[in-house]
């Protein structure tokens, strides 16, 4: 692969926080036009990768090596304080200025255009999620990195945002981070998948991953069957917290 | 006409309001009225020092608040104290410290109650200078910081994943309010200054459904609540600092009715 096209490198990249590791060794490379996924149980750190990759951490380990500067985040909880109004219109030029053309283009995308002078504490979770990713997309970034998008939106809307994530990459050709728990969407839509339980379980193409037995492991039996079912020798076995206790060789 | 008092005072006024309105809003956006409580708090200690060592109030208070702002954001990292116990510890350390060197400069005249409300006719030319290059500079050092401070008040790590440094903005910030608290402590007093950093503002959100007009509001209010609480202080003979702030609370109040009505309506 070229290596100009990648956007972000980690490599080894791991936090170590209050006497524990919530994520280590961690080696992902995200590319242009490309859409990685990170899955995992909760707590196993998907969060924390994605922090690490947008710099988010003062003291790392490993290394992070970033050759974008043009990055769009949707976190995975905005709260926004009664205190503070502020309209759809408003939150959308919060990190950048835009032409209306555009900010109407992006809202339009995402479903939400009719929302655009309402205020973002009367919308609904999934009607904000839309704006989330409205604004996310409207400044064209390389980079862009997506906590769990699609939180709260109706299964329609799910299905027609993951189609509109893919083709942003495509269209954009922008790298994609997309942190998601909607295994069977994930899988369909994705180039690359890293599987998370503290570290990297597993990775690789949506075939390779839903194969593995690790996967099987963390998501159960159901999940991999929605795919296929294929054996393989396990190399190390988890402790509770997704520690590797034992490496068989 | 600058030898009026009177006028002195309504000029101050002025410029602490245009520049309370914006800076008022982002302290009540990101809930910082106990902050600004403790660097006001902190001013009293800027006053005795620099009574005692003879050099200019204004300059004094602005590089003891800055000090205090800047030991608290310190401290807010590296300590597991809330960060209300930590603001209470230092803002009433400051006022106590303040209160016993007072004991110790007995020899000097102190108005201890003009530097806690305010005192309108202590106000001179100088300090009309202060009040309008102070406020001008602190204006446009907002305006130069306003979208990244924005975003950041919205949501730190988005700010800080789309590259606008967030915990400079947030620096920076801080010392506009210990800006703000060294030009304004003579005219509203070391007590009530937050009041006309956050009432009006508090006004204008009930009026408001957009940040701009929040902001343009507050400094409506502010206005109101210098030229009403000026004339009521010198008609019926009430102290500057309180008289401003109880016009501002009258404005709150009437603003409620309009937001009341606002919901009935939904």
């Amino acid at each position: 692969m070229n290596t100009s096209d990648t956007l972000v490198r980690l490599s080894k990249a791991g936090i170590y926080k209050d006497k524990k590791w919530l994520v280590r060794d961690v080696d992902l490379e995200i590319n242009r036009g490309k859409i990685v996924t990170l899955i995992g149980p909760n707590g196993s750190g998907k969060t924390t990768t994605a922090k690490i990759a947008l710099g988010l951490y003062k003291s790392i380990s490993g290394n992070v090596e970033r050759n974008t500067q043009n990055i769009s985040y949707v976190p995975q909880k905005v709260s926004i304080d009664w205190t503070l109004p502020v309209r759809v219109i408003d939150f959308m030029v919060l990190t950048q200025n835009l032409k209306q053309d555009d900010i109407l283009e992006a809202l339009d995308l995402t479903g939400v255009k009719h929302l655009k002078r309402s205020n973002l504490r009367d919308l609904s979770g999934g009607e904000f999620q839309r704006v989330l990713l409205a604004r996310a997309i409207a400044k064209k970034p390389d980079l862009l990195v997506l906590d769990e998008p699609v939180q709260g939106v109706d299964f329609t809307g799910e299905v027609a945002l993951y189609s509109l994530i893919k083709e942003i990459s495509e269209k954009l050709n922008c790298g994609i981070l997309l942190i998601s728990h909607d295994l069977h969407v994930v899988m369909s839509a994705t180039d690359y998948v890293v599987c998370l339980n503290g570290h990297v379980c597993c990775c690789g193409t949506p075939k390779d991953v839903a194969q593995s037995k690790y996967y099987k492991e963390l998501f159960g039996e159901k999940s991999a069957e929605l795919l296929s079912i294929y054996e393989h020798n396990h190399d190390h076995v988890h402790s509770s917290d997704g520690n590797i206790i034992k490496e068989i060789k | 006409m600058l030898d009026d008092f009177l006028v002195r005072a309504i000029i101050a006024g002025i410029g602490i309001a245009l520049v309370t309105g914006p800076l008022g809003c982002f302290v009540v956006w990101r809930r910082l009225s106990f902050f600004g409580d403790t660097l006001a708090h902190s001013a009293l200690l800027g006053v005795l020092l620099s009574i005692s060592l003879n050099i200019n109030v204004s300059l004094t208070i602005f590089v003891v608040s800055s000090l205090v702002a800047l030991i608290l954001l310190r401290l807010e990292k590296s300590t597991n104290l809330a960060g209300d116990s930590l603001l209470g510890l230092i803002s009433h350390s400051s006022l106590a410290i303040g209160l016993v060197i007072l004991g110790f400069l007995s020899f000097i005249r102190f108005d201890v109650l003009g530097v806690l409300f305010g005192d309108i006719l202590s106000v001179n030319t100088n300090d009309l200078l202060f009040i309008w290059i102070g406020g001008g500079l602190i204006l446009a050092v907002l305006f130069y910081i306003w979208k990244p401070l924005f975003a950041s008040t919205v949501n730190y790590e988005l700010a800080e994943a789309e590259g606008m440094n967030p915990e400079r903005v947030n620096a920076i910030f801080t010392i506009l309010l210990a800006a703000l608290i060294a030009i304004s402590i003579k005219m509203i007093g070391v007590l009530l200054i937050t009041g006309l950093l956050i009432i009006p503002t508090a006004m204008a959100r009930n009026l408001s459904n957009n940040p701009k007009q929040m902001v343009v509001l507050s400094i409506i209010g502010g206005l109101l609540s210098v030229f009403i609480g000026l004339y009521a202080s010198f008609e019926i003979n009430t102290a500057s600092g309180p008289s401003i702030v109880v016009v501002a609370l009258i404005l709150f109040i009437l603003s409620l009715l309009r937001i009341g009505k606002k919901n009935y309506e939904k």
